[in-house]
C-alpha cells in the first residue's frame, strides 16, 4: 500500500530522475516549431560573436564582472528576455481562450495549455518582476548611497548567475521534458508525486530552489550594503526614497525567501523520498504547504512592488520639480506595509474554512493595509499639487501607474472581504486584480524609469 | 555609463566608500583602523537570521504535523531520554570549547586555539555521529520519514540541523588548515568570528529543537 502509485523504480534514473526519451516532445508541432526558431536565433547569435570576437570581452567584462551597475543591466536583460517568453505565453493562452469557443478545441491541447499557463506566472513573477526590480536596486541603490560596490561584490555575481540558472531550466524544459502543468504556486496534491508524475515539476522545484537561494543571498548582500555602506554623514532618514524603499525590500526578502526555499524543500523530499508532508494520506497535510507558500507568497508581492514605489516617488519628485511631499510619512508608510504583508497571508485562500474568526482576522489586517499605501498615493498626488509638472514619457508612465495601481487596489481591497472572496475566488476577478497591481505597478515603474520608456531618469534630473 | 562621475567627483567619492571583503585582505592593518569596518560579520549575521526563518518554517511545520502520527508510532515509543541527553551535552561542549578557541585566538595562541578548533570538532563529530547512529536505529525500526507525517517533520527538522552542523565541521577543518598554513592573520581572524557565529547559532536551535521536538514530547 505503501506506494503502489508513486512513480516504478525503474523510470526514477538517480541521474535523470524522472526525465526519459518519451518525454522528449517530437509530436508536439508547436514546440518543434518553437525549437528551431530558438535553436537558429542561437546559432546566429553563436556566429555572429565568434565573427566579431566578442567571447573573450563578453566573459571578462560581463559573465565574470563584479560591478554593480553590470550586473544590474544583466537583470534587466534577463528580465526583458524573459518578459518576451511570458508574454508569448500570455498570448498563447489568450488565443486558446479565443479559439475553444463553440464546440472547438482550441489549438492547444490540455497538458500544453497548463505547461504555458504555469510558465507564464512563474516566470513573470521570478524572472521578469523579480529581475527587473533586483536590477534596478543593483544599479541605482549603491550609486544613491555613495558607495563603490555592494559589500559583497563576488557574492553579486553568483546571485545573478543563479537566478539566470533557474530561468534556464524553465527554459530548457520547453524541449527537454515538460514543465509542470499545476499552477504558479504547484499546490500540492496536483504537485506531489502521485498525480505529477512527469519531469515538469522537478524542473519547477530545481527552477525556483536555485533562483529563490540566489535571490535570498542578493537581499543579504544588499542589506549590507544599505547599513554598511552609506557615505559617511548620511542618516538613515538622509536616504534617498528609492534607497528606503530598497532596504525594506530586501529585508522582505530575507525574512520571507527562506520560507520558500523550505517549503519547495519540502515537497521535493515528498516527491523525491516519500516524505508525507503534504500526501493526503499517512497524516500529511496539503493545506500546509499552502499555508507556507503564502506566508512567503504574500511579502513577495511587496517584494515586487515597493521598490516600484520607490522608483515612481523619485520620478514624481524629479518631474514636479519639488521635493518629495511627507517623506517620512513615506518611510513610515513603506515601514507598515513590512510588517502587515507578514500578517495577510490567509486572504489567498479564505475558501479553506478556517473559519468565521481567522477570516476575518485577515480581511481586516487586508484592509489595514491599504492604509499606508493610500498614504503613499496622496503623497505623490500632493508631491504633482502646484509643482512644475512636466508631463514627458516617465512621468505619463507614472499617471498611467496611479490610476491603474489604485484601480487594482481598491479591487484588492473588495477581495479582502471574505463573503465578496467567497464569490470571487479563482474568478476572472482576480486574475483582473492581480493583473492590474502588477502590471499596472510594477510593469508601468520599470518602463518608467528604463531609458526604453524615454528620456530616462538620469538624464533628466 | 559606469564613468559617469568626474574625476573630480570620484577623487571625493573614492575614499568615502567603504572598500568590499577582497580589497580588505590586501589592506595594510594600519588602513584597516580608519576606514570602515568590514561588511562581512553584519552581512553574516543577516545571513544567519535568513536561516532562522528555515528552522522557523521547519518548526512550525513540526508543530502543525508533529501529532499525524497515521498509525504509526509516537515519540514515546521512539526517543530515549538519555542518548537524546549525551548528544546535546556534546553539542553544548563544543559550544564552549569554540568560546575557548577564541579566547586563545584573542591572546594570538596559535596552537591554542587549534588545540581548542580540535576538541571542538571531535564534540562535533561525536554529535553528528550520535544523530546518523539514531536515523539509522530509526530507519530500521520501520520509523523512517515516509513511514507519518510525524516523522517527516522530525527528519527534516533534525536532519536540517544535522546538515548544518557537518558543514560547520568541514568549515571547521578547513579553517583549522588555513590557521596552520597562515596562522592567525586578519581575514583568519575574521573567518573564525562568523563561524563562532555559526556554530552557536546551531546551539541554539538545538536547544531548541530538544526542547520542543524531545523532551515537551516525552513529558
Amino acid at each position: 500500500m505503501a506506494s503502489e502509485h508513486i512513480q516504478p523504480a525503474e523510470t526514477f534514473s538517480p541521474i535523470f530522475g524522472r526525465l526519459t526519451l518519451d518525454w522528449i516532445p517530437i509530436h508536439e508541432p508547436i514546440l518543434i516549431g518553437t525549437f528551431a526558431g530558438v535553436a537558429l536565433g542561437g546559432l546566429l547569435v553563436f556566429a555572429l560573436m565568434t565573427y566579431f570576437r566578442l567571447w573573450v570581452p563578453f566573459w571578462k567584462n560581463w559573465v565574470t564582472t563584479v560591478d554593480h551597475k553590470k550586473i544590474g543591466i544583466m537583470y534587466m536583460v534577463l528580465a526583458f528576455i524573459m518578459m518576451v517568453r511570458g508574454f508569448a505565453d500570455a498570448l498563447m493562452m489568450r488565443g486558446q481562450q479565443a479559439m475553444a469557443a463553440g464546440g472547438s478545441e482550441g489549438w492547444l491541447p490540455p497538458h500544453h495549455y497548463d505547461q504555458v499557463f504555469t510558465a507564464h506566472g512563474v516566470i513573470m513573477i521570478f524572472f521578469v518582476a523579480m529581475a527587473f526590480i533586483t536590477g534596478f536596486m543593483n544599479y541605482v541603490m549603491p550609486l544613491q548611497i555613495g558607495a563603490r560596490d555592494v559589500a559583497f561584490p563576488f557574492l553579486n555575481n553568483f546571485s545573478l548567475w543563479m537566478t539566470v540558472a533557474g530561468a534556464l531550466l524553465v527554459n530548457i524544459s520547453l524541449f527537454v521534458g515538460e514543465f509542470a502543468r499545476v499552477g504558479w504556486l504547484a499546490f500540492p496534491p496536483l504537485s506531489g508525486a502521485n498525480y505529477s508524475t512527469g519531469p515538469g515539476m522537478d524542473y519547477y522545484l530545481w527552477a525556483l530552489q536555485i533562483a529563490g537561494v540566489g535571490t535570498t543571498l542578493s537581499g543579504i548582500n544588499m542589506i549590507a550594503t544599505i547599513v554598511k555602506m552609506r557615505a559617511p554623514g548620511m542618516k538613515l532618514m538622509d536616504m534617498p526614497i528609492f534607497t528606503w524603499t530598497a532596504l525594506i525590500t530586501n529585508v522582505l526578502i530575507v525574512a520571507a525567501f527562506p520560507v520558500l526555499t523550505a517549503t519547495l524543500a519540502m515537497l521535493t523530499l515528498d516527491r523525491y523520498m516519500d516524505f508525507r508532508f503534504f500526501t493526503n494520506d499517512y497524516g500529511g497535510n496539503a493545506m500546509m504547504y499552502v499555508n507556507l507558500i503564502w506566508i512567503w507568497g504574500h511579502p513577495e508581492v511587496y517584494i515586487l512592488i515597493i521598490p516600484c514605489f520607490g522608483i515612481i516617488s523619485e520620478i514624481v519628485s524629479t518631474f514636479s520639480r519639488k521635493p518629495i511631499f511627507g517623506y517620512r510619512t513615506m518611510v513610515w508608510a513603506t515601514g507598515c506595509i513590512m510588517v502587515l504583508s507578514f500578517v495577510v497571508w490567509l486572504h489567498h485562500f479564505f475558501t479553506m474554512g478556517s473559519g468565521a474568526n481567522v477570516n476575518a482576522f485577515f480581511g481586516i489586517t487586508t484592509m489595514i493595509i491599504a492604509v499606508p499605501t493610500g498614504v503613499k498615493i496622496f503623497n505623490w498626488l500632493f508631491t504633482m499639487y502646484k509643482g512644475r509638472v512636466r508631463l514627458e514619457v516617465p512621468m505619463l508612465w507614472t499617471i498611467g501607474f496611479l490610476v491603474t495601481f489604485t484601480i487594482g487596489g481598491m479591487t484588492g481591497v473588495m477581495l479582502a472581504v471574505p463573503p465578496v472572496d467567497f464569490q470571487l475566488h479563482n474568478t476572472l476577478f482576480l486574475i483582473a486584480h492581480f493583473h492590474n497591481v502588477i502590471i499596472g505597478g510594477v510593469v508601468f515603474a520599470v518602463f518608467a524609469a528604463s531609458p526604453t520608456g524615454g528620456p530616462s531618469v538620469r538624464l533628466q534630473a | 555609463m559606469s564613468s559617469a562621475t568626474s574625476p573630480a567627483q570620484q577623487s571625493m567619492v573614492e575614499p568615502l566608500a567603504d572598500r568590499p571583503m577582497h580589497h580588505a585582505r590586501e589592506a595594510k592593518p594600519h588602513e584597516d583602523a580608519h576606514a570602515h569596518s568590514s561588511p562581512t560579520p553584519v552581512g553574516f549575521w543577516i545571513y544567519l537570521m535568513s536561516d532562522c526563518v528555515i528552522f522557523g518554517a521547519l518548526f512550525a511545520t513540526y508543530a502543525v504535523l508533529g501529532g499525524n502520527y497515521a498509525g504509526g508510532p509516537a515519540p514515546k515509543d521512539l526517543f530515549e531520554p538519555g542518548f537524546i541527553a549525551v548528544e546535546t551535552a556534546l553539542l553544548l561542549f563544543s559550544s564552549v570549547t569554540f568560546g575557548l578557541a577564541m579566547l586563545r585566538a584573542g591572546k594570538s595562541d596559535t596552537n591554542g586555539t587549534l588545540m581548542w578548533l580540535a576538541v571542538t570538532a571531535l564534540f562535533g563529530a561525536g554529535f553528528i555521529g550520535m544523530e546518523i547512529y539514531e536515523f539509522n536505529h530509526l530507519i530500521h525500526l520501520g520509523a523512517g520519514p515516509d513511514r507519518s507525517a510525524f516523522l517527516s517533520s522530525f527528519f527534516a527538522l533534525v536532519g536540517t540541523h544535522g546538515l548544518h552542523v557537518t558543514g560547520g565541521l568541514i568549515w571547521l577543518i578547513t579553517l583549522m588548515v588555513q590557521i596552520r598554513m597562515h596562522g592567525l592573520i586578519g581575514p583568519n581572524m575574521q573567518r573564525l568570528g562568523t563561524l563562532s557565529m555559526f556554530w552557536h547559532f546551531l546551539d541554539l536551535v538545538w536547544i531548541g529543537v530538544f526542547s520542543f521536538v524531545y523532551l515537551v514530547r516525552l513529558i
